[in-house]
């Protein structure tokens, strides 16, 4: 899975926990979830859920931790896809 | 000195009326919202008719986003939500805006009996399983006890006291009461009130288990609530929500508001599971000693109130109640007050009923009239020995009120009584 099909996958994903003055035009690479996207930090553990279930993987505690931007998220996906 | 405290907006999610219009009309017309549930039948109920609010997607999408809908299952914070949005809506107060400070004069009260207990059992099957990362960020905010006032909290941008009362079946009557002292005393102007109960099984299979619920109607549900009658087998369990703007005098006059009624006052008390007062049955001397000091706190003499909304959930203890009331208001017979039990149509809302039960006796009140009492046409003859049959109409009854008496009465021994007076002023 290229990262570019992994970052297809993961905006819709995102888009959900979005605010509603925030628009999923938004989501580039290098955005900060939180911080830039305004995702409430109580919602990344279900983004986490979501994208578990979505490329079939399973996170760990250090990987929600070390999840800031959306380039994060690809290269942990990433490495979970191809393991 | 005491601040005047009025009532300013009413919201209702019940199992005949979604929204005030609907309720309003559902109750003049004596419409009943109990059914029967096929899922009861299939769970081994003895009791398998109920009453639940009927949401449409489009009445839950205008209070909630997408992001708020996503994983959330619980019904009691769905209709406390709506209820009280539609409250503050009707008194014409507007929500904070998201980077304004919190309105600090405006406070919440809502109250419940147990909070998210769909979302709950969910959670049970997926920690017993091992997964607990599951749960996902709103498990905790959709079950704790105080979910509906946080979640109402946020959609107005509260900043008074927002808390979660809970008395059993005599939640919502008590909110109201906590809501008025905390106007009446000067620490807020503004006091959303009210209270929800989830719907479902999970909620209602304990009260089966008692044996308190009728299992003798379940295949004419719109006559199994039988508040009064000879024939009450038992309560048919309920779900919804009500809730009452509550506003002191003063900031509704500078508002220009529209002023549904006054509280007078009222009265809780705890019969201290003493004397016939058990975790389940009231102890009669505290109930009148509620209403009483209801009364007396209020300024009103028993002879003075025109109409009754009783708590009467057609159990044995209806006649109990009556004898209460003609006991501490001093009025039998003929000079009985009006009095019904709106339990008759829509069951018995446990933590929501004295809120839906509250929203009825204030738009009586304000409308002038006594909505008829469903399935008491075999009045219990204990009762007919206290009040005249004219009291207790199974009619709608056109009627100008001034004075009215609402009590409520739960598990746990617990009484309360509130007084209101049509706006006068």
């Amino acid at each position: 899975m290229t990262s570019e099909e992994i970052y297809t996958k993961l905006q819709p994903i995102i888009a959900a926990y979005l605010p509603e003055d925030v628009s999923a035009e938004n989501i580039k690479k290098d955005a900060d979830l939180t911080q830039e996207l305004n995702i409430n930090s109580a919602h990344l553990v279900d983004v986490v859920l979501d994208v578990e279930d979505a490329f079939d993987i399973e996170l760990s505690n250090n990987d929600l931790e070390s999840l800031r931007t959306v380039n994060d998220a690809i290269a942990i996906i990433a490495n979970k896809v191809e393991n | 000195m005491k601040n005047r405290v009025v009532i300013t907006g009413l919201g209702i999610v019940s199992p005949n009326g979604v929204g005030v219009e609907a309720f309003h009309s559902a109750i003049r017309d004596g419409t009943s919202g109990i059914r029967h549930f096929p899922e009861l039948e299939e769970l081994n109920f003895s009791c398998q008719i109920a009453a639940k609010p009927e949401v449409s997607e489009e009445q839950k999408r205008k209070y909630f986003t997408d992001l708020q809908l996503r994983n959330f299952n619980s019904s009691g914070i769905l209709y406390g939500v709506m209820a009280g949005m539609e409250a503050l809506e009707d008194a014409g107060i507007e929500t904070a805006g998201k980077n304004d400070e919190p309105l600090w004069d405006l406070g919440i009260i809502f109250g419940t009996g147990t909070s998210g207990t769909a979302k709950f059992r969910e959670a049970i099957y997926l920690l017993d399983s091992g997964k607990v990362k599951r749960l996902g960020s709103t498990t905790v905010a959709q079950t704790m006890a105080s979910g509906i006032s946080a979640y109402l909290g946020g959609m107005i941008g509260a900043g008074n006291q927002v808390t979660t009362n809970s008395s059993a079946c005599a939640t919502g009557t008590e909110a109201i009461l906590m809501g008025y002292d905390l106007i009446a005393s000067g620490k807020a102007s503004q006091m959303l009130c009210g209270s929800c109960s989830d719907d479902g099984p999970v909620v209602w299979g304990g009260f089966d288990a008692m044996k308190v619920l009728t299992w003798k109607h379940n295949q004419d549900p719109e006559h199994g609530s039988r508040p009064m009658s000879a024939t009450a087998s038992g309560f048919v369990p309920g779900s919804g929500a009500g809730a009452l703007m509550l506003e002191s005098l003063t900031s509704a006059q500078e508002r220009g508001a529209k002023i549904y009624a006054e509280v007078l006052g009222g009265h809780v008390n705890n019969g201290g599971q003493r004397q016939q007062g058990s975790m389940t049955a009231p102890n009669s001397s505290a109930v009148q000693r509620c209403i009483k000091t209801a009364l007396e706190v209020s300024g009103v003499g028993g002879h003075e109130i025109d109409y009754i909304n009783g708590h009467l959930t057609a159990t044995v203890k209806d006649p109990t109640e009556i004898r209460n009331w003609s006991e501490a208001l001093d009025r039998k017979g003929a000079d009985f007050p009006y009095i019904n039990s709106l339990k008759g149509m829509i069951g018995h809302g446990l933590a929501a009923s004295g809120s839906m039960e509250l929203v009825a006796a204030v738009l009586q009140l304000h409308h002038g009239f006594i909505f008829p009492n469903s399935n008491c046409e075999d009045l219990h003859p204990e009762i007919s020995a206290i009040a005249d049959r004219s009291r207790i109409p199974t009619q709608t009854v056109s009627h100008p009120l001034k004075t009215i008496a609402k009590a409520s009465f739960g598990f746990g021994d617990v009484n309360a009584c509130v007084i209101f007076r049509q706006n006068s002023i």
